[in-house]
């Protein structure tokens, strides 16, 4: 068994709305994970119940820790970006680097200032002074020079540009990633993250509705052009969703058959955002 | 232990201006009080006569020192140590307004600003980071206030010093009647002495700081405010027999002003250990010493204190660690 993560029946509950519902779920070693949901579906919670934020009921544990007990020690193997304006702003650059340094010992500071050196940050530049893709590229280049094994991001590119949003995933993929680390990464910019992903979880209502990994669900899911004159025979299939586009209908299957499909029409691999519109359809109803 | 030392730098990098800067610019203002209050001294002795030179002239200050008794020069001495003192003194009363906020605002702005998730990505306990702004607070930020306020006294005799040489009043005859080190030493020495009194104070707002969802100012000074007012109320209608003046002094003041240094001469007033007469300058030395302070030790009202503080810096961790609205 090599899980990262390992949740049993996790609750929580705020005032009257449960954020986490009897959750369970596994994450596996060297896995990136995109935990996807709605607005208020409890992403959020999900990922401050693993890094031992908040309190909750249940069993979990977080690389054999337990996050409510352990967490100074388990802050040791995890980072955590949590959105784009946690860095506070009378921050240097330099003081940040030194700070980090000194408090985590697992930072390579070399391996820090050589990803600083790629960006326009200058060591008395403060956090107040920089847009907000820069102070993610601060954070990035701090986590990164970490030898974490379990990466947690928060809507990390939330608010950037296009360019930063692609240059962080990229940077990520590229020179931080490897078999021995785990990512975790919740986010509404769904199309960004899909080629990076070896498994999926949907979340609604503080329930896990999909957990899968990214071969399972181009298996499980379909999508299929239809000519009207066809429609009928795919809707007595019962498709999860179905939309028009130029005449045709496209119909998204769950778990059925792929020969029977191809007799229909045009098959193909349904993006995330789409397999996340069909299963959240009616959450703000 | 290099991770605690870290973690006081951060808050001095954070507070640089309240902790560093601001006793600076008060020992620049002061000194320039003072050279003002030298210049129109000057510019009123020409204009009325009165001579300040060198002379045989019994009013001649150099004729004057020179003519002084053992006795007076000690006294001069003492005036020249309290001249020192009242450099630091000034800038302990803004120290102390500058500790309040920082004890209230510390927990509750990384809240605020989120930033606090940030610190808590890193692997540093509760306890070092609340501990350490508790030594912010009450070892750094007196420590540099006395060292700054040292220099801007001794800069001040400096003046005093050059300004009589230019009346023939030699420098260092001057400056040997002071005893600038005792004084120095003297406050350096309060250090351990205002840790022990300000944890009450510094408990309470922290506490506050780490729990109030928001505006901790007004909690942490309602309540207490509040609580005093309506014992007021209840003692002036007699139903209570506890006065609300032992709340005022023993409670309130422990609670809210105890970060200003030397509250605790207030609670040596009536001890058995005071016997000393601040009236003349030299006893008001003796009353400053370092053995008169450590006095208080023995009081009970330092010990509750303390252990009333270190219950909320213990409360205050607590929220730290479980307050989840970030």
């Amino acid at each position: 068994m090599n899980a990262v993560v390992t949740a049993r029946s996790v609750s929580k509950r705020y005032k009257n709305t449960a954020a986490l519902d009897d959750v369970s779920f596994q994450i596996e070693a060297g896995r990136i994970v995109g935990l996807i949901g709605p607005n208020g579906a409890g992403k959020t919670t999900a990922l401050k119940a693993i890094l031992g934020l908040t309190d909750f009921q249940g069993e979990l544990s977080v690389l054999g820790l337990d996050p409510r007990k352990q967490r100074d020690q388990l802050m040791e193997q995890v980072c955590f970006i949590a959105d784009v304006a946690v860095l506070p702003r009378w921050l240097k650059v330099r003081e940040a680097v030194d700070f980090v340094a000194n408090v985590h010992p697992r930072f390579d500071r070399a391996k820090c200032e050589a990803f600083l050196a790629r960006t326009k940050l200058q060591p008395e530049q403060r956090v107040k002074q920089m847009s907000k893709g820069m102070i993610v590229q601060l954070h990035l280049a701090l986590v990164m020079a970490i030898d974490a094994k379990l990466l947690v991001l928060d809507e990390p590119t939330l608010g950037l540009d296009i360019l930063y949003r692609k240059q962080f995933y990229h940077t990520l993929l590229e020179d931080y990633f490897d078999e021995n680390k785990t990512i975790i990464v919740t986010t509404h910019q769904v199309e960004e993250v899909e080629h990076i992903l070896t498994d999926l979880m949907f979340i609604r209502d503080g329930k896990i509705v999909l957990d899968a990994d990214m071969e399972a669900i181009g298996e499980r899911f379909i999508e299929v052009m239809v000519g009207a004159e066809r429609a009928a025979e795919a809707r007595s299939l019962k498709p999860l969703d179905e939309r028009q586009v130029f005449g045709k209908s496209i119909f998204l299957f769950d778990g059925v058959n792929r020969t029977t499909l191809d007799a229909l029409g045009e098959v193909r691999r349904p993006s995330v955002s789409d397999l996340f519109v069909a299963t959240m359809k009616g959450t703000y109803a | 232990m290099k991770t605690f030392y870290w973690l006081v730098k951060r808050e001095f990098w954070e507070h640089r201006g309240g902790f560093l800067w601001a006793p600076i610019i008060v020992g620049v203002i002061f000194l320039l009080l003072n050279l003002m209050a030298v210049i129109a001294a000057e510019v009123a002795g020409i204009d009325h006569g009165i001579r300040f030179n060198v002379g045989t002239d019994n009013n001649a200050i150099d004729v004057m020192v020179n003519n002084m008794q053992s006795g007076h020069l000690s006294q001069v001495g003492a005036g020249l140590d309290i001249a020192m003192y009242s450099a630091s003194g000034l800038m302990a009363v803004v120290m102390g307004f500058i500790v309040l906020f920082y004890c209230l605002g510390t927990l509750y702005d990384e809240r605020r600003d989120r930033s606090i998730l940030f610190w808590k990505s890193l692997p540093v306990s509760d306890t070092a980071t609340v501990l350490s702004k508790v030594i912010a607070a009450t070892v750094l930020a007196p420590a540099i206030v006395f060292i700054v306020g040292a220099i801007t006294g001794l800069l001040m005799l400096l003046l005093y010093a050059i300004v009589l040489s230019f009346h023939g009043v030699s420098v260092w005859q001057l400056l040997v009647m002071g005893h600038p080190f005792q004084v120095i030493a003297n406050l350096l020495g309060s250090i351990p002495l205002y840790l022990l009194w300000a944890l009450p104070t510094v408990g309470w707002l922290m506490l506050c700081s780490a729990w109030a969802r928001n505006k901790p100012f007004l909690w942490a000074v309602l309540l207490p405010v509040g609580t005093g007012v309506i014992l007021g109320w209840f003692s002036l209608m007699g139903s209570i027999g506890l006065s609300s003046k032992w709340y005022w002094s023993h409670i309130f003041s422990r609670m809210l002003l105890s970060v200003f240094p030397g509250g605790w001469f207030g609670a040596l007033v009536g001890q058995p250990g005071e016997h000393v007469d601040p009236e003349t300058a030299s006893s008001a030395l003796t009353y400053l010493n370092l053995s008169n302070s450590y006095s208080v030790l023995a009081t009970a009202n330092l010990w509750i204190g303390v252990a009333a503080g270190v219950a909320m810096i213990a409360g205050a961790i607590w929220f730290r660690r479980w307050r989840d609205d970030s």
